[in-house]
Parts: C-alpha cells; sequence; structure tokens
C-alpha cells in the first residue's frame, strides 16, 4: 500500500492548485496540504514538495469551472480566508465535486456547506472594504488607503476600485500582509513595501499628506455627525455595522478610537 | 472656496436632510465612460453608519432649507425659527467630487426646501446634477428629489441625469394632507410620479429596439410615508404602499417613524417617542408583500387593522392559519416554504438544491441556518421527533416569545396597552 503523502506548497493560489493536480495525476492519498514554512511533520507520511505549475494549475481551474462557475469563485473566495486546515477541505471539495454533477449546491454536505459559508464571509469582507478605504491624498498626488482585512481580499477588491476610479492614481495597502495595489492610471500593479510608518486616520496631521486633504476630513466628520438622529441612537446596531477593529482606518471614527 | 462657510452650511444642511430615510445607491449599474470618475455599484454600497444605525451612502444635503411651504411635520418649515443657508451649486458639486475621489460616498442624494417657485427649485437641484455629468464627467449615483407641483418637462430633463427620482407622500392619507399641509395638494405629488413612471416605460420600449438609448432614471422612483404622525392605522399604510408600488410602479416606499422637531397640536409633542418597533414591522411587512409572495389583505386586513408589536408579521399570520400547517419541508413548494415563520429567502433556496440530494432532518436544517425555535412548530421533516403535541396559536405563540429574546421586550407590554 502506497504511503500518505503530505504537500507542501508555496502558498499562493496556483501553487495550491498545482498540488490538486500532482493529488488527481499520481493518485496520492493525501494526509494534508501545507504550506511552505508552516509544515509540521506527520508521524507516518511522506512530504512532497510542489513546484508551482501555472499550467497544471489552469487545467484545474478549467476543469471545476466547466462543472461549475459557482464552485470555482467558491473555492477561490474560500482560499483568500487563509483559514487554517482550508487546503484539505477544498480539496475534498474539489474530489467530491469532480465525483457528482451539481454536488456545490449539496447543502446538507458539511464540506460543500463548509466552503460555501467560507466562501460568503469572505465575500462580505471583500464588500466591507470596498466600503471602508478611506482615500487620503498625498503631496504627490496619490490617493492613499490603509487596509486590515481579516481576510486576504486585496485581489478580490482590485476590479473594483480600477473600474471606479480611472482618473486618479490610488494606492491600497494591507497593513496586516505588508502589500498593496497601486494604479498608476493605466493598470493595477502589486507592490511590496514595509511602511516606516501607518498613515492610519490618526487627528495628528502628517507632512505627507496635502493641506487640503485634513479640511475635507473635517467636513466628513462634521456631516457624519450632523446626520445623526440622536433620538433614534442604537449603538448596538451601529457598532454590528462597523465593528471596532476597523475605526482606526476610518476618519469619521478617529475621535472614538 | 471658503472652508469655514461651506463648514457651516453642511452643518445646517445635512442636517435638516436626514430625516429622508432613503439612502440606497443600488439599483443602478451606471459604467465609468472615458476614464472619467466614478460608476455605480448595482448592489449598492454602505459606506459607513451613524449612531443610529442608519447607512450613509450619500452625500445627503438640501439645497437650502428656505422653503415658501408650512408643513407641520417639517423641520424646515416657513414658520420654524430655524437658521438658513443655501448652497451655490458650485459648492454642492465640489463636496461631491472630492468626498466620492477619497470613497467616502457613492454619490449625491440632492433635496431642497421650497423657494420662489416649485419650478426655479427644480431647475436648481438639475443644475448641479448636470454639471457634475457633464463637466466632471461623474458616473457615480445621483438621488434627486422632485419637487411637489413642478412641470413635466423639468421632471423629463431630471431623468437625464439622475439615478432614482423620489418624491415624498409623507402623509399617508389625503385627510392627514389637508390637516398638515394645507398648502400642498395631493395632485402636487402624483403628477410627478406619474410622469416618471410614463418615462420609465417609454425609455424601456426604445431601449428594446434601439439598444444605445440613453438612460432615465435607471433605478427607478421612490417616496416616504411619515409613520404615527396622524393616527392612521397599519392598515391604511399597508394598502396606501401597496397602491403606490402598483400604479406608480415604485422601486421601494419607505417608512419613516415621526420624528417630533416642533410643537404644534395637530401632533405628537416633543420628547415623544420615534416608533420605531412599529416602523420596523411595516418594513417587514413591505418585505413579505415584495418578495415572499403575500397579498396586502392576508397581513392586514379589517379583523387586523393592526399589526402585532410582539410578533412579526410573518408569525403572526401563521398564527392565524394554523390550518395549513404543519408542513413537509422535504415536499412542500416554494411558494409554502417561504410562508413558514422563521425561514428566509436564503434558506428556502437552500433547502430546495439541499433536498434534492437527501431528505432534510433537523440537523440539516439548523447548519444550513433556519431560525429552528420559530420554525419547529409548523415544519416536519425526516425525523421522527416533531412537534408532536396537540398545541393551539396561543399556546405557539407564549413558547416561542419565552425562547426568544428581543431589544424591544419592555416595550411590549407599554404599546399593547395603547391598542387595546
Amino acid at each position: 500500500m502506497k504511503n500518505a503523502t503530505t504537500l507542501i506548497y508555496d502558498g499562493s493560489f496556483n501553487g495550491f492548485l498545482t498540488a490538486v493536480f500532482i493529488a488527481f495525476e499520481e493518485k496520492l492519498k493525501v494526509m494534508d496540504i501545507q504550506k511552505n514554512g508552516q509544515t509540521q511533520n506527520g508521524l507516518f507520511s511522506e512530504n512532497e514538495t510542489i513546484f508551482t505549475h501555472v499550467e497544471k494549475a489552469k487545467r484545474v481551474w478549467n476543469g471545476v469551472r466547466n462543472k461549475s462557475y459557482n464552485a470555482i469563485t467558491n473555492i477561490y473566495f474560500a482560499f483568500l480566508s487563509e483559514a487554517e486546515g482550508i487546503e484539505m477541505m477544498l480539496f475534498e471539495y474539489i474530489k467530491k465535486l469532480m465525483a457528482h454533477k451539481g454536488k456545490q449546491s449539496d447543502f446538507s454536505d458539511e464540506t460543500m456547506l463548509y466552503i460555501s459559508q467560507m466562501a460568503r464571509k469572505v465575500g462580505r469582507e471583500k464588500h466591507r472594504m470596498e466600503a471602508f478605504v478611506r482615500f487620503q491624498l498625498t503631496k504627490d498626488d496619490i490617493y492613499f488607503a490603509n487596509i486590515e482585512p481579516d481576510f486576504d481580499v486585496l485581489p478580490l477588491i482590485s476590479k473594483h476600485f480600477r473600474n471606479r476610479y480611472t482618473d486618479q492614481q490610488w494606492l491600497i495597502y494591507d497593513v496586516k500582509r505588508k502589500y498593496g495595489i497601486f494604479y498608476n492610471l493605466e493598470r493595477v500593479e502589486l507592490i511590496s513595501l514595509n511602511l516606516s510608518e501607518i498613515h492610519f486616520n490618526r487627528s495628528r496631521k502628517s507632512q505627507t499628506f496635502t493641506e487640503g486633504e485634513y479640511d475635507y476630513q473635517e467636513l466628513w466628520n462634521n456631516y457624519f455627525k450632523s446626520t445623526n438622529i440622536k433620538s433614534r441612537i442604537n449603538r448596538k446596531l451601529h457598532t454590528q455595522h462597523v465593528p471596532k477593529r476597523y475605526w482606526k482606518y476610518l476618519s469619521e471614527k478617529k475621535e472614538a478610537v | 472656496m471658503d472652508f469655514e462657510r461651506v463648514k457651516e452650511k453642511l452643518n445646517i444642511l445635512a442636517d435638516a436632510a436626514k430625516y429622508d430615510v432613503s439612502c440606497a445607491s443600488s439599483g443602478s449599474d451606471r459604467k465609468n465612460q472615458n476614464k472619467g470618475l466614478g460608476n455605480a455599484s448595482r448592489m449598492g454600497i454602505c459606506h459607513s453608519y451613524t449612531e443610529d444605525g442608519r447607512c450613509v451612502s450619500l452625500l445627503k444635503v438640501l439645497m437650502t432649507n428656505h422653503c415658501i411651504f408650512d408643513c407641520a411635520y417639517c423641520v424646515t418649515r416657513k414658520s420654524n425659527d430655524v437658521k438658513r443657508a443655501a448652497f451655490k451649486i458650485q459648492e454642492v458639486v465640489d463636496l461631491t467630487i472630492n468626498f466620492y475621489r477619497r470613497n467616502y460616498i457613492e454619490g449625491l442624494f440632492l433635496s431642497s426646501g421650497i423657494f420662489k417657485s416649485p419650478d426655479y427649485t427644480m431647475e436648481r437641484l438639475i443644475a448641479v446634477a448636470k454639471k457634475l455629468r457633464e463637466e466632471e464627467r461623474f458616473n457615480g449615483y445621483i438621488h434627486l428629489k422632485s419637487i411637489p407641483g413642478c412641470s413635466d418637462e423639468l421632471m423629463y430633463e431630471a431623468g437625464l441625469y439622475a439615478d432614482r427620482l423620489s418624491i415624498n407622500i409623507e402623509v399617508p392619507t389625503i385627510s392627514g394632507l389637508q390637516l398638515l399641509a394645507p398648502d400642498k395638494k395631493h395632485e402636487d405629488f402624483t403628477k410627478p410620479m406619474l410622469k416618471v413612471k410614463n418615462e420609465l416605460i417609454r425609455y424601456k420600449n426604445e431601449r428594446k429596439l434601439i439598444k444605445s438609448t440613453p438612460k432615465y432614471a435607471p433605478a427607478g422612483q421612490s417616496t416616504q410615508m411619515i409613520i404615527g404622525a396622524t393616527g392612521e392605522s397599519d392598515k391604511d399604510i399597508m394598502y396606501s404602499a401597496t397602491y403606490y408600488y402598483k400604479k406608480y410602479q415604485m422601486k421601494r416606499v419607505y417608512y419613516s417613524g415621526y420624528v417630533p422637531v416642533t410643537e404644534d397640536s395637530r401632533l405628537p409633542s416633543i420628547g415623544s417617542q420615534v416608533p420605531m418597533l412599529r416602523e420596523n414591522r411595516l418594513y417587514q411587512t413591505d418585505w413579505l408583500l415584495r418578495f415572499y409572495g403575500f397579498a396586502v389583505n392576508e397581513i392586514v386586513n379589517d379583523d387586523h387593522p393592526n399589526l402585532d408589536i410582539d410578533v412579526d408579521p410573518k408569525l403572526s399570520w401563521a398564527l392565524r392559519n394554523m390550518h395549513y400547517f404543519p408542513i413537509d419541508i422535504n415536499k412542500a413548494d416554494k411558494r409554502m416554504l417561504a410562508r413558514v415563520p422563521g425561514l428566509g429567502i436564503q434558506s428556502v433556496t437552500r433547502i430546495l438544491k439541499a433536498r434534492k440530494f437527501r431528505k432534510l432532518n433537523w440537523e440539516h436544517l439548523k447548519k444550513i441556518g433556519v431560525a429552528l425555535n420559530r420554525a419547529k412548530y409548523f415544519m416536519v421533516c425526516d425525523s421522527r421527533n416533531w412537534e408532536s403535541r396537540d398545541l393551539d396559536a396561543n399556546k405557539i405563540k407564549g413558547m416561542i416569545l419565552q425562547s426568544s429574546t428581543s431589544k424591544y421586550k419592555n416595550q411590549y407590554h407599554q404599546q399593547l396597552s395603547l391598542f387595546n
């Protein structure tokens, strides 16, 4: 009998899909799929390092997409959750999907339900980031924003901002994952940079931004206050919609932090 | 731009605009053209929420709070002693663009007090929208208020620049309108609505023939009613809402619990509580009518002119119609599933898909997200453990109330005694 194998991949989505391809092709008994650098040796399994191969990844992508467009979206979204053990759940999901047509909508199956719920969670975070990004205009004419999303949603929100803000340069930086997306009026580029100072919306003014920037922040904060109806106050609902962990990046909530 | 002056105006004119509850930015899919600024997101985006829990999606301001009318319920009415201000057209444009570029908002919601005449006021609102679209090449969301009594020509022009048009009926009954807003006639509200409806139909038909037909108010029109100002029943309100949905093809009717802003013998006094729970029940009813296939007379009628305060309208309907239940979750059709208390549209869709694979039991339903504490009395599933006691509606209601918590619980008693 073949030994169980633990697949080690580079952490990228293509790397993961390559691992799935190899598992199918070599009919491996997969013990676990782990990110490089976070590996734990199993007692009774062999490790196999996967080299990301775009063609192989594409074949898995297309194979799943031909089964269901919905399923491939679910897989990509759930993968970006970075949840512990998500790779094995996804592998399980793909296996079941390939074995049974339409399986992605079997919400009475735990794997299918788990992945679809995880994908929804990531989708919610994507939507929240499209709402909570607050650009600040720098002196070199770039609209700059910091975010700290629960999941790795930068790749998902890029299209929204590219379609919307086509005539201004912008940069959205993920503080937690230390990379950003930058639009240079032509296309969006991934950039990794290590900011020495995190410019979240502090009351203290920074020299990085234009003078007018703080005027508009003040106008916005004023607007935010005037539009509140005091006799209808409902703080619980407020924090449900705007969870506290995002406050430090929202100019209208900076006083409350 | 004189920053201090604009700040003061913004405070006054945003404060006066906040009683308009519509903040929708959905329903339009205007694309970004030729590298202009912005687009409209079909599902809409709420960029922030105020401390009262309402969404902030648009920059919602009045052009001015000067007004020649004296409607009792309105904070900017002629006889009220408040600070008055007026924006210049360019000031509104600058604020919108600069807020939009910072991703604070989805667009502009522009309303106004009526100064000089309805047409003069409407022209100013249109001028802002036109400037945004043509000079700033702005493709974000614009919601314009239709001014009661303005001309058809202006309503036509407004729809060419705006995504949504709305006119607030405010008082659900004609008699109430005469009492509270003697300057306004019912026709002043319905004429612009009718014009917009007809243009929407005309443009839709033209688009079938010519694909490049420009957009006319792609997010449709909406209206708003004040709740709890004139003693109307929930039946009056919901029948009136149904009328506007059907007759003028409204996208939305909003219900706004009356916030006392002035001492007036015709209205609840200052300091009386905003009827937020009642407002909530009306919205629930609105949803049942639009998405769950209920007819209005099933929920409110002469025997039940007012909605229950302690349970939601669907549960209330089910308790009055126990002869339909229990239903078999593995066999019932979509229409009936949607009528089970505790099942939302999302759960219904999932159940329909999942039951193709196997018969569902309590465990499955719980994981799918069904509110079983309510639903279990009204259904059977693939399990022998269903509610076998012979319970009547009152018992079920008591058991459900006991097992649930609501932030409104302390209001039940107090409000119930009002109706009895």
